[in-house]
């Protein structure tokens, strides 16, 4: 099992410094998409968020599945179109 | 594994990259619609992947989920103004981090509560998941409280002006060392059943205290770090929720986010000459505009009316408008853009110097700018508006304080001192539009005013502008 969380630890280092060297130098005009953008991208939580509503019962599980899905989905979809009518702004003279 | 297995890895995989090739090109301004489009498609493939993956189950709790979510979601982002960007951003970062921590707490009950197994948390779901279990419940806590008090102090629900618990740090101190003693107790040494239980949602209840008593003594200046902060935490958490349920995936996205978030919190900290710890104990300044009074008594500050300055912008042949928070609370975005426009057709030269912390979240000058259709190519950054500083004719200090006081380079013992500022007192003629003389978010006296070469036009930046695009169009 740790050698599961080990591997899983190289993933999140790794990803890390990929995160930085995309990002980095990032004009500051792009700051404010960029941030609601990523922040869309922090809703793939609904992955773990699915699989904790499997059943149709009102168990405290399922509740909490649903709930969390509906946050998510808020994040996702919420993010990914603020972010498109902020970025449509910027293009529009084009 | 089954063929079907190997096609939802792979897919994941593709996701994956899809999120790291989306980000590169939403750090660029020709790719970055085409960027963002890019992450969402990686999205949707991942939940498709997810759904393959569980194989055929009951959906109405999914669905139900799923549609509360979309509808809330996209009625907020159709809606929302532009000058309130912060306040959403900071509510979608606490969507995000609650999300998290729901996940941690619906995985202990389908894998322990629900099948009624016997031990502790760690003996029946493994150290790794147990772990990062309560690390993804309390960071994901702690981003959903710490966005609500960010975003009811962004939004004006609640005063941006520090709150100064007495004791506050102690408190944070035995809140993270109640956390992660429970934490332990919770994992390896509790049995799951019964006291595992009420434990879990202690924890959850102590982990979203922290977030507040974090959030609470930083004012309201300081949001572009906090925001991005939380930004990093919401990125944070879903990695965390990725080791819990197994998911590469998950940990690939997640941390990607929270880098992004680091970098904007890093740019935001160097923008204002502090250390993140400085910004993060909290209690530097008063807040919004006028909320403390130590600014010391101005001498002879000149003011001037619109229409003094109608005729001064006329005779210039190059101006920067230096805009800050006052441009977003009077809505200004517009009258600024008809002003430039007048200009323009004088052949006067106009452009916008844009410091990295003007506004509540970074980027957010850029954002209103854009709204009103102000071309990009115009905006310019620190650098390059202090080059030009010197070959400016007129500056317009629109809603910006501290991020023009010329104390940062000349007052060694001022607590602004050596913060990069935008060098408006080089420019020829300055005119500050401000509704008085009240002090900044630093809270001290801000030596531009009393510069020779200063006019102070008082009123607000939206009804200054009117009147003097009136003058401008009667000359």
């Amino acid at each position: 099992m740790m050698g599961m969380l080990l591997v899983g630890v190289y993933v999140f280092v790794l990803s890390i410094f990929v995160g930085f060297e995309v990002i980095n130098k990032v004009p500051s005009t792009l700051h404010t998409p960029l941030m609601s953008g990523a922040n869309a991208i922090s809703g793939i939580t609904i992955v773990g968020a699915l699989q904790a509503a499997t059943t149709g019962d009102a168990t405290v599980s399922n509740l909490l599945g649903a709930f969390a899905i509906a946050l998510a989905m808020v994040n996702v979809v919420g993010g990914f179109l603020v972010t498109d009518r902020m970025l449509r702004m910027f293009g529009r003279r084009e | 594994m089954s063929p079907v297995q190997t096609a939802v890895a792979i897919a994941y995989l593709a996701s994956a990259c899809m999120f790291i090739f989306g980000l590169k090109q939403m750090s660029r301004i020709r790719t970055a619609r085409q960027g963002n489009v890019l992450a969402a498609l990686a999205m949707a493939i991942a939940v498709v992947a997810t759904l393959v993956e569980l194989g055929k189950v009951d959906y109405r709790w999914m669905l139900l989920g799923g549609l509360v979510g979309t509808v809330v979601g996209a009625v907020a982002a159709l809606r929302v103004a532009m000058t309130a960007m912060p306040e959403m951003v900071a509510l979608l970062n606490g969507a995000g981090g609650a999300a998290s921590a729901l996940v941690g707490l619906a995985f202990f009950y389908t894998h322990v509560v629900e099948p009624g197994r016997v031990g502790t948390v760690a003996a029946i779901v493994g150290t790794a998941s147990t772990l990062t279990l309560v690390l993804s419940l309390w960071i994901g806590a702690v981003t959903a409280s710490g966005s609500l008090i960010a975003y009811a102090k962004l939004s004006g629900r609640m005063r941006g002006a520090p709150v100064l618990l007495p004791g506050r740090h102690a408190l944070n101190v035995v809140l993270i060392a109640a956390v992660l003693g429970l934490g332990v107790i919770f994992g390896w040494v509790a049995p799951g059943l019964g006291t595992g239980v009420g434990l879990i949602w202690i924890l959850f209840g102590l982990s979203l205290l922290l977030g507040v008593s974090l959030v609470l003594p930083i004012g309201g200046a300081d949001m572009p770090v906090v925001v991005s902060l939380l930004n990093s935490y919401s990125g944070v958490a879903a990695s965390m929720t990725g080791f819990v349920i197994g998911n590469n995936l998950l940990i690939i996205a997640g941390a990607m986010v929270g880098a992004a978030g680091l970098i904007l919190t890093q740019i935001m900290c160097k923008a204002m000459n502090r250390s993140l710890a400085n910004v993060v104990l909290g209690g530097f300044g008063g807040g919004d505009e006028g909320a403390t009074q130590e600014a010391g008594a101005y001498q002879n500050v000149r003011s001037a009316g619109p229409e003094e300055m109608a005729m001064v912008l006329e005779a210039a042949r190059k101006v920067v408008v230096v805009p800050g928070y006052g441009l977003a609370v009077a809505q200004a975005q517009h009258a600024v853009r008809e002003l430039a426009d007048l200009l323009e057709q004088r052949g006067i030269e106009v452009a916008y110097a844009i410091h990295p912390v003007a506004g509540r979240m970074p980027g957010h000058m850029n954002v209103l700018l854009a709204e009103a259709d102000v071309p990009y190519e115009h905006l310019w950054e620190l650098e390059r508006a202090n080059s030009e500083m010197k070959t400016t004719d007129v500056v317009i200090v629109l809603g910006a304080n501290d991020v023009v006081n010329p104390a940062a380079q000349s007052t060694p013992n001022s607590p602004i001192y050596g913060m990069p500022i935008i060098e408006a007192h080089q420019a020829k003629s300055v005119f500050v539009v401000k509704r008085s003389l009240g002090a900044g978010y630093a809270g001290i006296k801000n030596e531009l005013f009393e510069h020779p070469n200063t006019n102070m036009v008082f009123g607000d930046a939206k009804k200054v502008l009117q009147d003097l695009i009136a003058e401008l169009k009667s000359l």
